[in-house]
């Protein structure tokens, strides 16, 4: 729908006399960058960063299917993602350590959304927005959803913050102080997998674990504080997001590139910190 | 005076096998109990039964004369540490931080510095204050075992669970938990559940001993539980306890069997988290 009007072709690069698109970029990255550094940071508290790749990719299955019965594919990620991540949280005691499960899962999916593809070839260009991103052919439309689905998911993290710290540190003791730890999973990979529907949008199923584990991961080797580690998080999100889109001006390189060239810096610089 | 634990033909069954087979056991309050027993003989099961997170087949179990329920928050409770991942980098002043109100949902502005008092005081009771600020994934094994302690008594508990704190402890830092634990214990009058493979390092502070085998229970002084005819009845094989200069050595034929259950312990380590529950 109105994505399918914007990606007609990728950009390599932009040029500055269009602050409109521009303006779509930014805002558009920075809320993506805000809500997956948030969700991020649990991801790897939990040691569930793998799982989240897996999430994008069955992300992909959904979003091609969608194309194929005619839906809007953010829509179709979204549902799926959201409800993998779900299914997940729901099997999470079964899947913990189990990389070889989750990455049949992730390949499976990722079949699946080639076979998809298969039955519908026209979209060429949309197959390779979802899979390495397209930041600059965010349509202003797409914005709403994107605040609406940012606001979702904040308030929701918020309100689940304090069982979701204590599951994620302690699971036995929090369960015998009566926390349901399969609700509280359910609910944060549920909540993972809009998160990854929204950084889809920005890198692309293949490098969303960039924008989603690389801010959170190298705060997490920075600091040992909750508090100033989600903010760290944030913070370089956002420094990666924007600055990616900066130097794509800058060089006419893919913005997808540049935003994980920044993300592995920064980790490979929290790497130095011993 | 209330009984701290009063329990009555409780069974309890995991996975379809019977773990305890109606017991029946009184602990006074103040007590510090030793629960001793070999692998998969119910310690784990009791203390989950107790918590409310393991559901009785039969029987009942009354709390300072209350019913038990998941979250009573007259327990603290120190699980069993099989995978207290070390990945995790965060201070101890946050660690402990998600266990206070950890269970409440929604959006809470106000509660740090009742939050930041009871961290306080659990790490002074500890004597782990100035760990705080170190991350928990780099303290040593004795160090950590303070800061879970120190966890198990934030919110004031009048019962402590402890479940093998002495795991992968050296015989000195063993000590110096079971001196801590029984130090707080007597300064707070508090009642502690403390299981454990090995009996010897806890003889000195030990009021009563629980012992666990074949789905029965024995309770009572040292003197009156660790003897041969008791522990041959519960375990329903010969058994001889011999003491030597204040040590005990229960046997079975000719294997001593908490040198076994020991062993045992080390290889379910080194076959990582799946083993952990069937330990129970």
């Amino acid at each position: 729908m109105s994505m399918k009007a914007s990606i007609t072709a990728i950009p390599t690069g932009i040029h500055m006399d269009d602050y409109d698109f521009l303006f779509t970029a930014l805002t558009g990255a920075g809320l993506v960058a805000v809500v997956a550094a948030c969700i991020g940071y649990f991801l790897v508290l939990r040691s569930q960063s793998f799982a989240g790749h897996a999430l994008s990719h069955v992300g992909f299955a959904g979003a091609t299917g969608a194309v194929l019965v005619g839906l809007s594919p953010f829509w179709g990620l979204i549902l799926f993602t959201g409800f993998a991540g779900l299914a997940m949280g729901a099997l999470s005691e079964k899947l913990a350590g189990r990389d070889i499960a989750i990455g049949m899962i992730l390949s499976l999916a990722l079949g699946l959304g080639l076979l998809f593809l298969h039955f519908y070839t026209a979209y060429a260009a949309q197959v390779s927005a979802l899979l390495f991103g397209n930041v600059l052919g965010i349509d202003p439309a797409m914005l709403w959803p994107l605040i609406l689905i940012t606001i979702l998911v904040l308030t929701a993290l918020g309100f689940m913050a304090r069982p979701l710290i204590f599951a994620s540190l302690q699971p036995e003791l929090a369960e015998a102080r009566g926390v349901p730890i399969k609700t509280v999973s359910m609910l944060f990979l549920g909540l993972s997998g809009l998160a990854i529907a929204l950084s889809t949008q920005i890198v692309g199923m293949l490098l969303v674990f960039t924008l989603l584990i690389g801010p959170a991961a190298s705060a997490q080797r920075l600091t040992c504080h909750i508090r100033s580690g989600l903010w760290l998080s944030v913070i370089f999100a956002l420094l990666i997001a924007w600055g990616g889109i900066g130097l794509a001006i800058i060089t006419d390189w893919p913005v997808s590139f540049c935003i994980t060239a920044l993300s592995g810096a920064v980790y490979g610089l929290s790497l130095l910190k011993t | 005076m209330t009984l701290a634990l009063d329990i009555e033909n409780l069974t309890l069954r995991r996975g379809g096998n019977l773990i305890l087979d109606s017991i029946s056991l009184e602990i006074e309050n103040g007590d510090f109990v030793g629960v001793l027993g070999t692998n998969g003989a119910g310690k784990t099961t009791l203390f989950k039964a107790i918590l409310g997170l393991v559901r009785p087949e039969s029987g009942q179990i009354k709390l300072f004369g209350e019913d038990i329920r998941r979250g009573n928050a007259h327990i603290g409770y120190l699980p069993q540490a099989r995978n207290l991942a070390s990945h995790i980098r965060l201070s101890c002043h946050d660690y402990l931080h998600s266990a206070w109100n950890g269970q409440t949902w929604g959006f809470h502005l106000n509660s740090r510095t009742a939050a930041d008092r009871a961290i306080a005081h659990a790490l002074h009771l500890t004597g782990s204050s100035a760990l705080a600020k170190r991350p928990i994934n780099e303290l040593s094994g004795g160090e950590r075992q303070r800061i879970l302690i120190a966890q198990s008594l934030m919110g004031a508990p009048k019962l402590l669970i402890l479940d093998e704190p002495l795991i992968s402890l050296d015989p000195a830092r063993q000590h110096d938990v079971i001196r801590l634990v029984r130090q707080i214990q007597q300064e707070l009058k508090l009642t502690v559940l403390f299981s454990a493979h090995e009996l010897n390092p806890l003889l000195g502070v030990l009021d009563r001993v629980l012992y666990l085998g074949h789905g029965k229970a024995a309770l009572g002084t040292v003197d009156e539980v660790v003897t041969g005819p008791v522990l041959s009845k519960l375990y329903n094989t010969d058994i001889d306890v011999i003491r030597v200069n204040n040590r005990i050595f229960v046997m079975s034929g000719n294997s001593d069997l908490e040198q076994d259950a020991h062993l045992h312990e080390h290889e379910g380590e080194h076959h990582g988290h799946s083993h952990g529950h069937s330990h129970g």
